[in-house]
């Protein structure tokens, strides 16, 4: 699949409603999480054939990219009607049809190929309901855990790839860290994560020195367009520098 | 969940030595096709905990999953179908996963393991 390809079908997945702020519920939106994913494989080989757990997965969206990665793409067109029709009690016909043929809706069909296990774990039971509702929407097998990362306990080095975007560590100060510390004691192979580039050298240090990874490297430098999700924001957006970091366990 | 993930899985309560394999109590399954992938099989089968499988697809339901298997049988594709049925396509919907150690129930809602730990088990 392509990468393009990749984005346009995650912007389908539904993100959370009411996010909760002390867990600092943020979608990851389209762009970064197929670009990471996209990453992940093609440069790495971290995806295709791996168990892949994406933590603190939210909505699912990096979840959901690794399985879809590898999906056979079959387009099956289909005639839909924009949605904004219905909503007319009476409408001229002039207005009418323009409106109802302007976009064919071609829809994806998509076959899933289970070419890699991927495991979506999250300490909110409403998040894990919507990235079921959206596995199911893009017909795409995630299997879920609801825990807390810090406890989650695994049978040995059995996850080869950990995906994430954790929380930042604005609400919960750290958070950004434990998160990573628990990735790199899970994962057999690579995690892939994100975070703020204000914290760059604190990150690698934690890495390399306390969580003992083998390897840190920032593979690139992102834009993260936060919408307003929360009534205190003042700003109705807000553009953050972020590291997608590829860190390696020895 | 299915008995991919449940292989991987194991108790998380402080002080628990032997938190896996983690027992089923099934009260609701579900079953859904996935694409058959031999070589995903085949990648797969060493990081299994075999017994800890079959045992976990008896109590299941599923009886036909051998409990010894030599790395020929990879290239039969009459057992390749079995095995992907058991640990790919049954979903554990409804029931918990109870620890070997603490007789800890974990329960399992709409296909997601609660493991969420009570504050004197951390």
């Amino acid at each position: 699949m392509k990468l393009k390809q990749l984005e346009s079908i995650l912007g389908d997945v539904t993100q959370f409603s009411s996010p909760k702020i002390d867990l600092e519920q943020y979608p990851t939106g389209p762009h970064i999480a197929s670009r990471l994913i996209y990453t992940a494989e093609n440069s790495f080989g971290d995806i295709s054939d791996k168990v892949v757990a994406d933590f603190g997965c939210g909505c699912g969206t990096l979840g959901i990219a690794s399985s879809l990665l590898e999906a056979r793409s079959q387009t099956k067109p289909s005639l839909a009607f924009r949605e904004d029709v219905y909503g007319y009690n009476t409408i001229s016909l002039k207005t009418f049809l323009p409106k109802c043929f302007a976009k064919p809706n071609i829809r994806r069909v998509l076959t899933p190929m289970e070419l890699n296990h991927v495991i979506g774990v999250d300490i909110d039971y409403e998040a894990l309901e919507m990235a079921q509702s959206n596995t199911s929407e893009l017909e795409v097998e995630m299997d879920f855990v609801l825990d807390n990362i810090q406890d989650l306990a695994w049978r040995g080095p059995v996850v080869d790839t950990v995906v994430m975007n954790p929380p930042f560590g604005t609400r919960r100060k750290g958070a950004d860290m434990e998160f990573l510390a628990a990735a790199l004691k899970c994962s057999k192979t690579a995690v892939y994560s994100l975070h703020k580039t204000s914290t760059r050298e604190h990150v690698r240090r934690g890495a390399l020195r306390d969580f003992k990874a083998k390897t840190a490297e920032v593979l690139c430098e992102l834009r993260y367009d936060l919408p307003a999700s929360y009534k205190f924001h003042k700003k109705r957006e807000v553009d953050i520098a972020v590291d997608l970091w590829r860190f390696t366990v020895s | 969940m299915r008995l991919l993930t449940h292989n991987m899985l194991s108790c998380n309560i402080k002080g628990v030595t032997k938190g896996f394999p983690l027992s089923i109590e099934v009260q609701r399954l579900d079953t859904k096709d996935a694409d058959f992938n031999p070589d995903f099989l085949r990648n797969i089968f060493p990081k299994l905990e075999w017994k800890a499988f079959h045992d976990a697809a008896v109590s299941i339901g599923l009886n036909d999953i051998p409990e010894q298997v030599d790395p020929t049988m990879l290239e039969d594709h009459e057992f390749l179908q079995k095995f992907h049925h058991a640990l790919l396509e049954v979903h554990l919907e409804e029931g918990a996963l109870i620890c070997p150690e603490t007789g800890r129930r974990f329960p399992v809602t709409k296909g997601v393991p609660n493991m969420l730990l009570h504050e004197d088990e951390v």
